[in-house]
């Protein structure tokens, strides 16, 4: 049931270490470093240094990651966490057969910018599309960074945490105005089922855990 | 002289062979595509937001909601990455049944597929072939889990319930004759398995069936064959999976490379095209049913002969029996807890990734420790493909960009989620 064959991921582990020696232990660079969980191989890599990395990452033969598999991000406000967002990019090499996964933080809030890996792999023009579209990341290099999923004239990043699940305008038909019109959401907010804390270890399902509530 | 434009032409959303609602805007020169802009985003429900605001279980009724037409792999995708941040082993038993129902699943959406694609070019009977069979299948989903398309079979931990023993029948009718009646319930006297064998053993005659209309047709033949052509190094780099990496002769099939469930265990062959045009895909895709019939065959065999759990006994997880919470305290706690607060996942992120009929559908998720995922990205295999068109448009006259859309086997529920 594993995605990554174990085997797989401590040659890839070591490659990665062997390869990006240089980038792991310079001491300007405490965003790169690799994380290892779930036998899945997480790296973490600087900003600057992305596209030179993905580069090596799809060209070198010891990698060859050949398939973007997926591009997105994840808005980490409510985990309190900074920088507050991380781009995560899934690439796959059918060559090799092994699967690894690249985390950037773009540090600025107020633009976040990371390169665009158009250049690099085809498949990443829509999922980029759909990144910027969500989350309000911007690739800088995209051919045509446009919306994607959401509506034409469509404000916002809807998949930000500080973006409300109902949503912030609703469109209805005008009669007397005879148009289209927006208005403030008149959904009222619910939530059937709380998002529940337990004290650590919980989760972990060992029948002597404690069972301490934390109630965000 | 006068001066000829390309003109912009607008293609859909509301027609019948976008499968969905694909706004194209083409620009032409003539008859032919010289640049495609897919619009896509008509359906985009907000899944991934809805699914960080719902409990785990809550959250996995999504997944069948987004690819409509094999809905059992998607959920499978998402039970994967929960086990695997969970840490929980599945019962073999229930591998194996997922296995089985992934299958069906496939030939589902395969079977419509041809269906869908085949009138679109112009051929109707087809898709009359293929819905019959598939009504078969729906009634299969319907004995295993209660419901016919939507089923919520999958849980973490393993099947929501084991195969029944009995298959329904249709009743007396004043329209059904005693004859009509019998021939109905002819294969359904015996467990679903049986209904299972006796459907499968018919089905490679009926995907003849469905062949001879097509394989050898000349207009299927003029509509497909040398249409939407892309190279193996061309699709690897634009994110292909499935099928559509197959048709280009690239041998790759998660079932075989990064195998999960019981596919260790079956064997199979993977069909692999030549020519990377709208007829290979066509062929993988038929040979695919055929494959997928083998592992069917097998799956039945295996569950006939090795019955037991088909959940994990984790009962932190999975609910314990229903009749156990009448007497025992310990289960009454546990499934009251789990159905209103839900389990637990320990905080972490992972990629968990299943051969779905249309290619690679992909869950990352990640966990704060609470009974939500914090973030959830769906992969689906149709917003890539459809991705291409762009790409692979320009060039073909306009009545080939109808099927080019129908070889990516797009479905709109997954494209925009």
């Amino acid at each position: 049931m594993s995605v990554s064959l174990p085997g797989s991921v401590f040659k890839l582990e070591s490659a990665l270490k062997a390869v990006f020696s240089r980038l792991l232990e310079e001491s300007q660079n405490p965003r790169a470093r690799i994380v290892v969980a779930a036998q899945e191989i997480s790296f973490e890599v600087p900003t600057g240094e992305l596209y030179r990395v993905m580069r090596q990452l799809r060209d070198e033969p010891i990698f060859l990651f050949d398939s973007l598999v997926d591009i997105t991000a994840v808005d980490y406000l409510d985990m309190k966490k900074t920088p507050r967002f991380a781009v995560v990019y899934h690439l796959l090499s059918l060559t090799c057969n092994h699967r690894l996964r690249v985390r950037v933080f773009p540090e600025d809030e107020s633009s976040l910018t990371v390169p665009s890996m158009v250049a690099l792999w085809p498949s990443a023009n829509w999922m980029e599309r759909e990144a910027f579209d969500m989350f309000g990341i911007i690739f800088e290099g995209h051919p045509d960074l446009r919306r994607l999923l959401t509506d034409y004239g469509f404000q916002g990043h809807p998949l930000r945490k500080d973006f409300p699940l109902s949503g912030e305008k609703e469109k209805r038909y005008d009669e007397e105005k005879r148009a289209w019109v927006e208005v403030p959401v008149t959904v009222e907010p619910r939530e059937n089922v709380r998002r529940v804390f337990h004290s650590p270890g919980f989760a972990d399902h060992t029948p002597q855990s404690p069972s301490v509530l934390v109630v965000k | 002289m006068s001066e000829f434009h390309h003109y912009e032409l607008n293609f859909g959303p509301q027609h019948p062979s976008t499968h969905g609602v694909l706004r194209l805007l083409l620009e032409l020169d003539g008859e032919v595509v010289v640049r495609a802009d897919p619009h896509i985003g008509m359906l985009h429900r907000g899944t991934e937001k809805l699914v960080e605001h719902k409990t785990y279980l809550q959250g996995l009724l999504y997944m069948e909601r987004l690819d409509y037409m094999s809905m059992m792999g998607n959920q499978h995708a998402f039970c994967l990455a929960v086990e695997k941040l969970l840490n929980i082993e599945v019962p073999e038993r229930a591998q194996f049944i997922r296995t089985l129902f992934d299958e069906l699943g496939r030939i589902t959406n395969h079977l419509l597929w041809v269906g869908t694609c085949a009138l679109d070019l112009g051929a109707m009977t087809v898709f009359l072939y293929c819905t019959q069979e598939r009504e078969t299948i729906f009634d299969i989903f319907e004995a295993a889990s209660g419901a016919r398309m939507h089923t919520g079979y999958y849980r973490p931990g393993g099947v929501s319930r084991d195969l029944p023993d009995t298959m329904p029948r249709y009743e007396k009718t004043p329209l059904r004759t005693p004859d009509a009646l019998a021939r109905m319930n002819e294969h359904r006297h015996g467990s679903l398995l049986d209904f299972i064998a006796a459907f499968i053993r018919q089905l490679p005659a009926r995907i003849d069936e469905i062949e001879t209309l097509l394989t050898d047709n000349r207009i299927w033949k003029q509509r497909t064959v040398g249409i939407g052509v892309i190279s193996p190094e061309k699709v690897v780099a634009m994110g292909g999976s499935g099928p559509m990496l197959r048709a280009s002769g690239v041998a790759w099939d998660l079932r075989k490379k990064q195998p999960y469930a019981a596919y260790d265990q079956t064997r199979f062959d993977i069909p692999v095209g030549k020519e990377g045009d709208c007829y290979d895909r066509y062929l993988v895709r038929i040979e695919e049913c055929r494959q997928s019939v083998r592992i069917v065959t097998q799956c039945v065999e295996w569950l006939r002969h090795h019955p037991g759990s088909v959940m994990s006994e984790n009962h932190k997880i999975t609910p314990p029996p229903r009749a156990e919470s009448k007497t025992n305290m310990e289960a009454m706690i546990h499934r009251f807890k789990l159905y209103s607060e839900g389990f637990s996942v320990p905080a972490g992120e992972v990629y968990a990734a299943v051969e779905q009929a249309k290619g690679e559908f992909g869950v990352y998720l990640v966990s704060d420790g609470s009974n939500k995922p914090y973030r959830v990205k769906l992969r689906t295999p149709d917003f890539v493909h459809l991705s291409m068109l762009a790409e692979m448009a320009p060039g073909h006259m306009i009545s080939d960009i109808v099927a080019l859309i129908g070889t990516y086997d797009v479905v709109f529920g997954s494209v925009d989620r």
